[in-house]
């Protein structure tokens, strides 16, 4: 099952440049929350600190308060690689291992974890092509083909059973269609609508009808700062604030 | 302007153009040939030189006293088989982890450090890293040993091997190492198992061409593993090998030894060859389709 995630006062850094301000946010468990706003307004600095993968760029840091679930992302002793264990993320760009196996690829988080059980292995990875809708795709070449060889797609979907496969309670998403096709962009957008009942979902996203398509609360970040957080009908119809407006009506951005 | 196909100047544009294809070409093709035309004509020159001492009591026999026929050189074809096992033995996974520090870690002052001393050990004459390696070695032992010849072709195999396993990692894509780490991977498996697995290809090329550099080195085993005429099964003690095998009769004013010298150059270049192509199958076969 998913988890909620609080955010307070949460602070991010590149070197000296301050990337996020001071944002507060509370995510709701099992239901899927877009992030939107224009390039370098800090939407995927800020999904990238909820798992801690913001810290893994030379010179960047963050601090704040961020809890998953009783989980304190930030607190003392808190290790960041159990932190994204828990916390699964899929990136922009299809990242397979390019030189496993479909299988392996799929299997890679568990293995490379110290999961030694063949036989639920086989279970897990199936369980989570067929979650990630590729099992119909590539159930006779699993061990045969590199993950490399499918097609932008599927990579994708391959890349989403990957993190599905080690059972993370959130999954992050930076803009994981905006490198694909409309055909394979929809398959992913009806993938998110399915997940969103087992996990937390939060997704990037350049595009605003996907976030109105599969959000049911959506944030809009602007400069560092989250101008407005609400759900989503209320941010596309009717928004609090003029820059919120501007934006959604593409008067800038 | 842009041209209209079926222009007169377009046609001749085009002409130029395939003209200067067949040149670039036909220049690649040559570049090519070049390269395979002294291993070749190297090759053919030792198998005519080589094979009429070539025979089974040279590949089985150590070598016979001065002035009597026959003899072979199996003493120093086991003998440098052990010297390269443990110059690679050392060598590889020093160089493998010093290049894995310096793409991984080595952004600072640091890392430019032990690049520079890499790139510039690199550049050291063999005989001279020989003596030092006697210096340090040898006389503290008082006896010259296998052990000590391997530890210096290690030092000249390590700086290649290690600069192979920098610029082979800084090839992995980040966004490999992200998918990695996001995925809860520890920092130190995700380098191992995945940015070094992603860049093996590159990486075992790099330590051919190290191990294949080394295995004809003569000058740095003159002070170290010394040679030897008899069988000898204790690393630790003075041990033949092929090029100080081939040094030595080459220079020396018997035909006979021209002849066997000749014959160990051949047996040399066979053995790099095969240890190459078996690394090189070993290591294809586990390759999927598509992976790039």
């Amino acid at each position: 099952m998913g988890v909620g995630i609080e955010v307070r006062g949460l602070n991010a850094w590149y070197g000296k440049n301050l990337a996020l301000k001071s944002i507060d946010m509370t995510v709701a468990a099992n239901h899927v929350t877009a992030v939107i706003g224009p390039s370098g307004c800090g939407k995927s600095t800020f999904v990238r600190c909820l798992n801690r993968m913001h810290e893994t760029i030379p010179e960047a840091r963050a601090e704040g308060l961020v809890k998953v679930g009783e989980m304190e992302v930030y607190g003392d002793g808190t290790d960041p690689v159990e932190i994204r264990r828990r916390i699964g993320m899929v990136f922009q760009k299809p990242n397979p291992f390019p030189t496993m196996s479909i299988y392996d690829n799929v299997a890679a988080g568990l293995r490379l974890n110290g999961f030694r059980n063949r036989k639920q292995m086989d279970e897990l990875v199936e369980r989570s092509l067929k979650l990630a809708a590729l099992w119909d795709e590539v159930k006779d070449m699993l061990h045969k083909k590199s993950g490399a060889s499918l097609s932008g797609g599927q990579q994708q979907r391959l890349c989403i059973a990957r993190s599905l496969a080690v059972e993370p309670e959130v999954l992050l998403m930076d803009e994981p269609a905006s490198a694909l096709d409309p055909i394979s962009t929809s398959k992913i957008e009806e993938l998110i609508f399915q997940l969103k009942q087992h996990y937390t979902v939060v997704i990037v996203t350049h595009n605003m009808q996907q976030a109105a398509r599969v959000a049911e609360f959506t944030g809009f970040f602007l400069m560092g700062s989250l101008i407005e957080y609400d759900k989503t009908e209320k941010i596309f119809t009717t928004p609090a604030d003029k820059r919120t407006e501007d934006y959604i009506t593409g008067r800038f951005g | 302007m842009l041209k209209k196909p079926g222009d007169a100047s377009t046609l001749k544009l085009s002409l130029w153009r395939r003209a200067m294809n067949q040149a670039a070409n036909a220049f690649a093709i040559g570049a090519a040939v070049l390269v395979i035309v002294p291993l070749m004509a190297i090759f053919v020159y030792l198998l005519i030189k080589g094979a009429g001492a070539l025979n089974w009591a040279f590949l089985t026999q150590t070598p016979k006293p001065v002035g009597e026929a026959g003899g072979g050189m199996a003493n120093a074809i086991v003998g440098s088989g052990v010297i390269l096992g443990i110059a690679s033995l050392v060598g590889i996974p020093m160089g493998i982890g010093c290049g894995i520090y310096l793409a991984e870690y080595g952004r600072g002052r640091f890392g430019d450090l032990v690049r520079f001393t890499a790139d510039v050990l690199n550049g050291v004459p063999s005989i001279v890293i020989g003596i030092a390696v006697y210096s340090l070695i040898v006389l503290r032992q008082k006896h010259f040993s296998a052990f000590s010849g391997g530890i210096a072709l290690s030092v000249m195999m390590i700086p290649t091997v290690a600069r192979a396993t920098e610029e082979m990692l800084l090839m992995v894509p980040n966004n490999v190492r992200e998918a990695a780490l996001g995925l809860g991977i520890p920092k130190w498996r995700t380098t191992l198992s995945i940015s070094l697995r992603t860049a093996s290809a590159g990486v075992i090329t790099g330590c051919m061409l190290a191990f294949a550099r080394v295995a004809g080195e003569t000058a740095p085993l003159l002070f170290t593993a010394f040679g030897n005429q008899y069988w000898n099964k204790n690393p630790n003690q003075p041990t033949a090998a092929l090029p100080l095998q081939i040094f030595t009769y080459a220079i020396s004013p018997f035909d006979e030894w021209h002849k066997q010298a000749w014959a160990g150059a051949l047996i040399l270049i066979v053995m790099i060859v095969a240890a190459v192509a078996a690394v090189r199958i070993t290591t294809s076969r586990g390759s999927l389709k598509g992976a790039s």
